[in-house]
């Protein structure tokens, strides 16, 4: 296709929309009655249901029913997907590479952003220098990938560096270093890229939160001679407990579903693989679709109860 | 109000005994080294990609981005090698990523805003289960939708026309356009009935006494009241699409005819993984449009942020 018939497409399918729903809308508008009580109804919530019901309801429970079946789908197998998961050597390292970034990625982004958030509070550049951490929560995880492959780019010691990380480690008179092959610690390569993108989200939530701990609490702590480190610890930190908690599981469940910065950096080699992207690796790439469903659904059963708990702790902040 | 940074608000010395002061101060210095070390370490890859884009590709292959600032050459060949030339032609993938991204902005908003509305002001039987249940769904990672989700955008139940596949309508755009905002619509629903649900109840009343019916309440008060939520969204949703790669990897069925600017990228790193000069350049041209679009609308950007990061 060339640009000017993808415009066109674009543009066909936005009126098309827009005709079918104004249309509706207009004909549920003319009958007026109970009927038409029951027709506008069934014009505002239909489209929406059905697609939620078609698009992700049937086929969550359909994921759950294949991932009790073998590889292209032909015969049940019971649990030995689910077997398979947990006792294969390589499937096994891609549950501790994700038990990994989970258990790092929010603690280490949450601690970025608090302290940042404290330190930089009431300085003359706040704005400023909150933007600069901020900004790399609106890039692309793709772009993110792409900035930080570059830093940790390699070349052999003896030759000019293009790599910031590689020229740091040769000035200060180490060898070169592989960050991104060399096994386990490539893992934790990959983990800092998405701390340097979450630790802004991670800022400007707590920074909020900072923001509106009663003047006269701070004022009473610091009359009894409180300061510094024990205001953060006995002051700052308890008064902002909730928020804590909503930002912590919420990078959580971000980073159970972390794929984008695993493909474009290693590409799952080297042993960097995590769940989300190895479901991607055997339903698409290796067409084993009963342990793709597989790892689709321990992913669910490990977002589910973060996410409860996020929108239970979620809902207590905003009521009061 | 105070601030837990000593640093800046130095509190009346009447007030603070000697000890404080001296531990205070030494904490400061401290404190301020921390704050630059930490925004120099989220600064510098960024910069130094940014610079690459603009060095002749001899230099940028050649030595760190760092000799710039002793040996000063900018060049724009590299973006125009990346937007036009025939084996990157990042500009044809830039159209793709607009094409891609403004429908699945506006039919899942659009949808659910009439669809937060009915939940919230409407009555009809099974409204609070219905509720619950498009409630829940935020729950399902996407990942658990993507086969059976392709398999019934191939083969389609009652009768329906195919979405995917050489035939298919549009392209493979609508298989795309479709899941986006399938998944953006239990969140949305969710956030745009919460704004609803704070407009006065009588304003709605009058409106019904006086002879108006849903469908008029919705466009003529509910639509200009929701403006600001319904933005927020849109620009969550935006960034959203534009930055995603495994919706575009899954559903663009692999044709690089209708693939983003991410999926092409994430292509190039991979095949051109030496070329920084190109990598670098299309890197910022990917980065430009979420950029200006986030610069432009940040002030809604935090609610939509926190409420949204459980969606995907």
């Amino acid at each position: 296709m060339s640009t000017g018939e993808k415009l066109v497409q674009m543009g066909i399918a936005v009126a098309l929309f827009v005709a079918v729903v104004g249309l509706m809308l207009f004909l549920a508008d003319r009958v007026k009655s109970r009927r038409g009580e029951v027709l506008q109804t069934t014009a505002f919530v239909l489209p929406a249901v059905l697609m939620i019901g078609f698009g992700l309801l049937y086929p969550m429970l359909r994921t759950v029913y294949e991932s009790f079946r073998n590889a292209g789908s032909t015969a049940f197998v019971g649990t030995d997907n689910y077997h398979h998961i947990f006792t294969d050597h390589d499937q096994l390292v891609v549950l501790r590479n994700t038990a990994f970034w989970v258990i790092v990625t929010p603690i280490a982004a949450t601690v970025i952003g608090l302290v940042y958030a404290v330190l930089v509070d009431r300085a003359k550049f706040e704005k400023f220098a909150k933007a600069l951490i901020f900004l790399p929560m609106s890039l692309s995880l793709v772009g993110a990938s792409l900035i930080w492959k570059f830093v940790y780019d390699y070349k052999a010691t003896e030759n000019d560096q293009i790599g910031l990380a590689n020229q740091i480690l040769k000035w200060l008179g180490f060898d070169t270093y592989r960050f991104l092959l060399t096994e386990p610690w490539n893992t934790f390569f990959l983990i800092v890229i998405m701390i340097w993108v979450q630790a802004g989200f991670a800022m400007t939530v707590l920074s909020a939160s900072i923001k509106s701990i009663p003047d006269d609490i701070v004022e009473a702590a610091r009359l009894d001679g409180v300061s510094g480190m024990r205001m953060f610890r006995f002051i700052t930190v308890p008064m902002i407990r909730p928020s804590l908690i909503v930002v912590l599981t919420t990078i959580s469940i971000t980073t159970l579903k972390v794929f984008d910065i695993v493909r474009t950096a290693t590409g799952g080699n080297f042993g960097t693989s995590v769940l989300a992207y190895e479901f991607y690796v055997q339903s698409f790439r290796s067409f084993n679709t009963g342990l793709g469903a597989a790892l689709a659904v321990l992913l669910f059963l490990l977002v589910t109860p973060i996410v409860v708990y996020n929108i239970r702790q979620m809902r207590k902040l905003e009521a009061r | 109000m105070t601030t837990t940074t000593p640093e800046l608000t130095v509190p009346p010395a009447a007030r603070v005994p000697a000890g404080t002061k001296a531990h205070t101060a030494l904490t400061n210095r401290w404190a301020s080294f921390a704050a630059v070390v930490i925004a120099v370490l989220w600064t510098i890859p960024t910069a130094g990609l940014l610079i690459s884009s603009f060095r002749p590709q001899a230099d940028v292959q050649g030595n760190g981005w760092w000799n710039f600032f002793t040996n000063p050459h900018v060049t724009l060949d590299n973006y125009r090698a990346v937007l036009h030339g025939s084996d990157t032609d990042l500009a044809t993938y830039f159209v793709n990523s607009i094409a891609i991204t403004i429908p699945s902005v506006i039919i899942p908003i659009s949808l659910a805003t009439m669809a937060a509305y009915a939940f919230a002001w409407m009555k009809f039987p099974g409204r609070s289960v219905l509720f619950v249940a498009v409630f829940a769904m935020q729950i399902v990672p996407i990942q658990v939708t993507m086969i059976p989700l392709l398999t019934l955008y191939v083969n389609p139940p009652f009768g329906l026309p195919q979405l995917a596949g050489g035939d298919a309508p549009g392209g493979g755009f609508y298989t795309i356009w479709l899941s986006h905002s399938i998944f953006a619509l239990p969140l949305a629903i969710y956030l745009l009935h919460n704004f609803m649900k704070e407009i006065p109840a009588e304003l709605i009343e009058a409106a019904r006494v006086d002879g108006a019916g849903h469908v008029r309440i919705f466009s003529r008060i509910m639509l200009p009241l929701m403006m600001p939520a319904i933005a927020a969204f849109g620009i969550f949703q935006f960034l959203w699409v534009w930055n995603d790669l495994l919706v575009a990897l899954v559903f663009g069925g692999g044709s690089l005819d209708v693939s983003p600017l991410t999926v092409r990228l994430a292509e190039l790193s991979g095949t051109r993984g030496q070329d920084w000069h190109l990598l670098a350049a299309g890197a910022f041209v990917s980065l430009v449009v979420p950029l200006i679009v986030f610069l432009a609308g940040q002030r809604y950007f935090v609610r939509g942020l926190l409420s949204g990061s459980v969606k995907g």
